[in-house]
C-alpha cells in the first residue's frame, strides 16, 4: 500500500479519458465530461474538510454560488475572464477563512446546521442586494462568440484544470504535516489539541481549501452558462449532492471523491434520460442504498482497494 | 402604537405555528441525535392529506386532525423502525444524508402525484376586531390548534410512562437501557411523534398558507432556527424558539421589508449558535 503507483496511473488514465472526449464523441458527451470534471473538483474540495477533518460541512453551494457571483460581477465590470476567475477564487477563499474562524467553533450537528444556514443566508443576501447582484432577476454575463464545439472544449479543459489542481492540492496535503494534523482532528480533536496541533488554524486551512476550488469552478460555470440567478447558484440539493459523491467514492481518500462524482453524474444522466418524472426519487434510493450497503464508498470494494493510497485512520 | 400591537399579535400567532412546526423536529434531534431532513416534507404531506380530504370529500380540517396524526405517526414509526434505526448511532454525516435521501423520494412522489400547484383551504371565517387589532379567525383557530397540540405533547411527555421513557433515553441512553427501556422502540415512537407533530402542523398550515412541495425547504429552515433558538429536545424550548422567531420575523418584516424577515431569522440563529449553543432555555450538557 505504500506505493502510490496504482493511484497515479488511475488518476492519469481518468483525466485522459475525460480530456480526449472531444476527439471521438459528440458535444453531449463532452458536456457530460465537463460536468464530471466540475463535480469532481467540488467533491475533491469538500474532502479537505469533510473527509480529512471529519467536519460535516454542507456549505459547498455557498462557495460555488459566491464564486459565480464574484466572477460575474467582475466580468460585467470589464475585467477579463481569467482574471475574474482568479479574483473570485481569492475573494471566496478569504471569505471562507473568516467564516471558518467563526463557525468552526461548532461541532457535529451544530456545525452541520450552521454550514447549511450559510448557504441559505448567502442566497438571501444575494437575492435582496439587487443593486449589485440584480436580485432575483439574476445576472447576464458577456457572451463568448465562439463556435459551440470550441466553447465546450474550452470549458472541458478549464474544468479539468480545476479538478487537476484540487487533486494535486489533495496529494500535497495528504503527504504533509497538515494532512496528518487534519486526520488527528478527525480521530479526536481534543487529543490532537493536547499533543500540540493548532486545531483552529488547521481547521481553517482545511475549510479555506474546501472553498477555493469551488469558487473557481463557480466562476467558470457562470462564464460557461452566461446567466446566473440566486436560486440556481445556492442550492442545498447541490451541497448534499457533492457530499453524497464524496461518500460514494470514499471520503478521506485521494481519488474517491472524484471517482464518486463521475459515477454519480453518469447515473444522474442515465436517470434524467430514462426516468424524467422520477429521477430525484431514484437518486434518493441511490443515497439510501449507498448508506446501507456501501458505507465505505466505492474504494472500499475489493477490486478498487489498491487505489486507496490514503485512508483516514479510524472511522467513527 | 396601534401598528406595533398589530405586529406583536401577528408575531405571536405566527410564533405558535412555528412552535408546532418545530417541536417534532426538536424532539427527534434531541432524543435520537438525528437531523431529520424529512421534516419539511412531512408537514407538506400532512397539508396535502388535509387538503384532498376537504376538496374531494368535504371533510373539515379539524375532523382530519386525528386521522392525519394517526397516519403520520404510523409512517414515522415504520420509517424509523425499518430504516433509520439501522444507522441511528452513525455520525451526523451519515444520518443527515440518509434522511435527505429519503426526503428526495418523498418529495418526488408528492410532486409527481399532487403536482407543485399551490393549494390552500379557504374557510372564510372573517375576522374579529380587538380594539385596533384585527385578527383573522382562521388564523386564530390555527394558532389555537397549534398551541393546544403542543401543550398536549408537553402533557404526554410529562405525564405518561412513554413520555418519561423518552426523556430518560434522551438524558442517558445506556442508563435507560439498564432500567429496562427498549431504546429501539422508544426511538421509533419518538420519530413517529416527530412525524405526527409535523402532520398536525401541516393540517393547520393548509388553512393558513398555500401547500406546495416548493416550500418544504422553507419550513425545514424554520425548524432549524426554532431548535437552535429554543434549545433542543424540549417542548418549552420549541415554544420559546417559535414565539421568538415569529416576533423577530414580524418586526424585521415591518422595519426592513418582508424579504428580510427570513434573513433576520437565519442571522438570529447563527448568532445564537455561536453565543449560546444550548438555546435560550436549554441546559448545558443536554445538546
Amino acid at each position: 500500500m505504500k506505493s502510490g503507483f496504482p493511484l497515479y496511473a488511475a488518476l492519469v488514465a481518468g483525466l485522459l479519458v475525460l480530456a480526449t472526449t472531444p476527439l471521438y464523441a459528440d458535444n453531449y458527451v463532452v458536456r457530460t465530461a465537463a460536468i464530471v470534471a466540475m463535480y469532481g473538483a467540488l467533491a475533491t474540495s469538500w474532502n479537505f474538510i469533510g473527509g480529512f477533518t471529519g467536519y460535516p460541512s454542507f456549505s459547498t453551494a455557498a462557495f460555488f454560488g459566491l464564486g459565480a457571483y464574484v466572477g460575474a460581477i467582475c466580468q460585467r465590470h470589464g475585467i477579463p475572464m481569467g482574471l475574474a476567475w482568479a479574483i473570485a477564487t481569492v475573494v471566496v477563499a478569504a471569505f471562507a477563512a473568516l467564516l471558518g474562524g467563526i463557525i468552526l467553533r461548532l461541532r457535529g450537528h451544530y456545525f452541520a446546521i450552521g454550514s447549511i444556514a450559510v448557504v441559505e443566508l448567502c442566497r438571501l443576501v444575494v437575492s435582496s442586494w439587487s443593486t449589485l447582484t440584480g436580485g432575483g432577476d439574476g445576472l447576464n454575463l458577456p457572451l463568448m462568440s465562439w463556435p459551440p464545439e470550441e466553447l465546450m472544449r474550452f470549458f472541458l479543459f478549464v474544468m479539468l484544470a480545476i479538478l487537476l489542481a484540487s487533486l494535486i492540492a489533495t496529494i500535497l496535503v495528504d503527504r504533509s504535516r497538515l494532512g496528518f494534523g487534519l486526520r488527528c482532528i478527525h480521530q479526536n480533536e481534543d487529543a490532537a489539541a493536547m499533543v500540540g496541533i493548532n486545531t483552529t488554524v488547521y481547521k481553517i486551512a482545511a475549510y479555506t481549501l474546501s472553498a477555493m476550488f469551488c469558487a473557481t469552478a463557480g466562476a467558470a460555470y457562470a462564464s460557461w452558462t452566461g446567466y446566473i440567478d440566486p436560486t440556481d447558484s445556492f442550492q442545498i440539493v447541490m451541497t448534499v449532492k457533492v457530499v453524497v459523491m464524496a461518500l460514494l467514492g470514499g471520503a478521506g481518500t485521494i481519488l474517491g471523491p472524484a471517482l464518486g462524482a463521475a459515477a454519480f453524474v453518469l447515473l444522474e444522466e442515465l436517470f434524467w434520460a430514462n426516468f424524467l418524472d422520477w429521477n430525484r426519487a431514484i437518486l434518493g434510493v441511490v443515497i439510501v442504498l449507498l448508506i446501507f450497503f456501501l458505507p465505505g464508498g466505492l474504494l472500499s470494494l475489493r477490486a478498487l482497494r489498491r487505489l486507496r493510497a490514503a485512508k483516514i485512520g479510524g472511522r467513527e | 402604537m396601534a401598528i406595533y400591537l398589530q405586529i406583536l399579535s401577528n408575531g405571536l400567532m405566527l410564533g405558535a405555528l412555528y412552535a408546532c412546526l418545530a417541536v417534532g423536529f426538536s424532539l427527534v434531534w434531541g432524543v435520537l441525535n438525528v437531523i431529520n431532513m424529512l421534516h419539511g416534507s412531512f408537514i407538506i404531506l400532512g397539508g396535502y392529506l388535509t387538503f384532498f380530504a376537504w376538496h374531494l370529500y368535504g371533510i373539515h380540517p379539524v375532523a382530519m386532525l386525528p386521522v392525519v396524526a394517526a397516519l403520520m405517526f404510523a409512517l414515522g414509526f415504520a420509517l424509523q423502525k425499518l430504516v433509520i434505526n439501522r444507522v441511528v448511532s452513525a455520525p451526523v454525516l451519515t444520518t443527515l444524508t440518509l434522511t435527505f435521501g429519503l426526503d428526495m423520494i418523498l418529495y418526488n412522489a408528492m410532486t409527481y402525484w399532487f403536482t407543485a400547484t399551490p393549494r390552500r383551504i379557504t374557510l372564510d371565517l372573517g375576522a374579529v376586531q380587538l380594539g385596533s387589532i384585527v385578527l383573522p379567525v382562521d388564523r386564530l383557530v390555527g394558532t389555537g390548534l397549534a398551541l393546544a397540540m403542543t401543550l398536549l405533547l408537553y402533557a404526554v411527555m410529562r405525564g405518561s410512562s412513554i413520555g418519561r421513557a423518552i426523556v430518560a433515553v434522551r438524558m442517558d441512553r445506556s442508563a435507560a437501557e439498564l432500567m429496562g427501556i427498549r431504546t429501539d422502540r422508544i426511538y421509533a415512537i419518538t420519530f413517529g411523534i416527530g412525524a405526527l407533530m409535523a402532520g398536525v402542523a401541516g393540517v393547520v398550515f393548509a388553512t393558513v398558507f398555500p401547500i406546495t412541495t416548493n416550500v418544504t425547504g422553507i419550513w425545514l429552515g424554520k425548524a432549524f432556527v426554532v431548535c437552535v433558538v429554543g434549545g433542543l429536545g424540549s417542548v418549552p424550548g420549541a415554544l420559546v424558539g417559535g414565539l421568538v422567531l415569529g416576533l423577530v420575523e414580524s418586526f424585521a418584516g415591518h422595519w426592513f421589508g418582508p424579504q428580510q424577515a427570513i434573513t433576520a431569522g437565519f442571522v438570529l440563529m447563527l448568532v445564537l449558535l455561536l453565543t449560546r449553543p444550548t438555546g435560550l432555555v436549554g441546559v448545558r450538557g443536554y445538546e
